[in-house]
């Protein structure tokens, strides 16, 4: 008897509702899903030339899956976004990793990479025009040329703050220098690496829809200006929403790539609670 | 011949604060001979110089003027004769156990068929063997120690420089593993130079002891008691423990074992007890 009383208090709390017991999803999809409703709800007095809601921008985007707008426009866009990220990532990993590791190098070129990261790009998109058309390469450039900066100056950052002595665990076995880079500097790196990643996402898709205003009106973008230009709000929505939604899935899957590349990130990092 | 060799070994560093820069001596004229299979122990306070002594031995930093030399030959830079074990053990946290140990192999350049081997004898030899796949941080202290212990063995150093290895443990696991050592000791036959603030361990490991005070050599003694060192407690409450240790202590806090263990500072400028503070 007395053991149940004493227990009484603990299932009581076992049983009660918490939010801290949901899994981190649901809060996520509670939080979208009441969004969505209360949008919808304030739905009669949204005029439809000035805005939009939900269940308009559904339809709109069924319409334009069937006339197959939407997926033309996206493959058009898709393609200069992964090629200029994909660049980005590919020259920007190993010049941070260099810049990171060689003071001669980082005192020659690190003020190039911090000039580039901090001047907005956009403003020489008018000079790019003129140097690489109104095509796909122009597309390229400017996607690259904002997702390169914040990828390598992460990986500059994140090589500086590789600790001394694990350097010299390398140096006291005597491992080469790429030995030392490739197995102690990249994998100490990585977290910081996938960070810089990440945050270029979000730099590439800006590229990706201002390329696509400034230059050849096309793909998302294209969509984008010509609804908004003829008052098709909720048309005008439908590339906004899509292009959030690749963002979001793009992030999520490089969240996905770190827990893979570096497991033991998770394992020593307390994150959050 | 000596096994290792410093002659007048010196460095300073300098420090630059608010524009100014004023160079500080962290080793002083350093000459000490260690020789073949000897285990010997630099102790002395924080920033008497004896990690700085131990990181220029291993190559880790160079001296301002001196020489060094193992087994004869004038070393520079690092070298696979030289084996390090770190302060905090410093392994791979990418890496299991037995995955740093191959780390160090594959440095050295043995033949990869040859290396799941060797790696899987040195992590049994530091009783690892069921915890080999653990991520260090899955790991306690005393076992990240241990393997960083197997890491160095595994080279096949001439001689073996450990930065106060035992001194992040807590002190069961820290017994444990001196008692391992001797064994290691006792079956290699290595020479040992580690470095330590913990008199008790240099007098239970060491046969010499390098008492180092503001980068100086003050004093070298000899500890006799003999090998193999099997019976912690007898040896704790022996009178040679006692003595060596007391000796040791003098040394450190600037008395002179002249009988009548009158108080001398060796230098003015340091009060006797500030030393080991």
């Amino acid at each position: 008897m007395t053991m149940s009383s004493y227990h009484e208090p603990t299932v009581a709390k076992k049983t009660g509702f918490s939010v801290r017991s949901l899994p981190s999803w649901s809060i996520t999809l509670i939080s979208v899903s009441t969004l969505l409703v209360i949008w919808e709800l304030c739905s009669p007095w949204i005029n439809p030339l000035f805005g939009s809601y939900p269940s308009q921008i559904f339809r709109s985007f069924i319409a334009m899956m069937q006339n197959g707008t939407l997926v033309k426009a996206f493959v058009q866009s898709i393609q200069p976004f992964l090629v200029g990220y994909g660049l980005a990532a590919l020259l920007g990993i190993p010049i941070g990793l260099l810049l990171g590791r060689y003071r001669v190098l980082d005192a020659a070129f690190g003020i190039y990479v911090t000039a580039g990261y901090a001047t907005p790009m956009i403003a020489l998109v008018p000079l790019l025009m003129v140097w690489f058309g109104l095509g796909f390469a122009v597309k390229v450039v400017i996607i690259f040329l904002l997702a390169f900066f914040p990828v390598c100056i992460n990986t500059c950052a994140g090589v500086k703050a590789v600790p001394k002595t694990l350097i010299e665990v390398g140096t006291a076995f005597c491992a080469s220098q790429s030995k030392i880079m490739r197995q102690i500097v990249l994998p100490a790196t990585l977290p910081y690496i996938m960070a810089g990643l990440r945050l270029a996402v979000g730099k590439a898709v800006i590229a990706m829809i201002i390329a696509e205003f400034l230059t050849a009106l096309s793909g998302l973008g294209g969509i984008i200006i010509h609804a908004a230009n003829s008052f098709r709000t909720a048309e005008m929505f439908v590339p906004i929403l899509l292009v959030m939604v690749l963002a979001i899935v793009l992030e999520k899957l490089l969240a996905l790539l770190e827990r893979i590349v570096a497991p033991w990130q998770r394992e020593i990092a307390a994150g959050g609670h | 011949m000596s096994h290792v060799e410093l002659k007048n070994v010196s460095k300073t560093f300098a420090l630059r604060s608010g524009g100014t820069s004023r160079t500080t001596r962290a080793l002083d004229n350093l000459s000490l001979n260690i020789n073949r299979g000897e285990i010997i122990a630099l102790a002395g306070p924080s920033g008497c110089g004896k990690t700085t002594a131990l990181r220029i031995i291993m190559g880790l930093e160079e001296a301002s003027s001196g020489s060094i030399r193992v087994a004869g030959k004038e070393i520079s830079g690092c070298g696979l004769d030289r084996g390090m074990v770190f302060q905090h053990a410093e392994l791979l946290p990418w890496r299991s156990a037995v995955d740093n140990i191959r780390f160090a192999l594959e440095a050295k350049g043995i033949p990869p068929h040859e290396i799941a081997e060797r790696a899987e004898r040195f992590i049994n030899l530091v009783g690892l063997g069921h915890a080999m796949h653990h991520r260090p941080h899955q790991l306690s202290g005393g076992m990240k120690q241990r393997v960083g212990i197997a890491r160095a063995l595994a080279i096949d150093p001439e001689v073996l420089l450990m930065d106060e290895p035992f001194g992040a443990l807590d002190s069961q696991t820290r017994e444990t593993l001196q008692m391992e050592l001797l064994d290691i000791h006792q079956r290699t036959g290595k020479t040992i130079i580690f470095v330590t603030h913990d008199l008790d361990e240099a007098v239970l490991l060491a046969d010499r002891i390098a008492v180092m005070v503001q980068g100086h050599l003050r004093e070298v003694i000899d500890v006799n008691i003999e090998r193999p060192r099997n019976d912690m407690r007898a040896i704790r409450s022996s009178e040679e423990f006692t003595r060596k240790r007391q000796l040791a202590w003098d040394a450190l806090h600037g008395y002179r074992d002249e009988g009548d263990a009158a108080p001398r500072p060796a230098t003015s400028t340091a009060a006797p007890l500030r030393a080991f503070a």
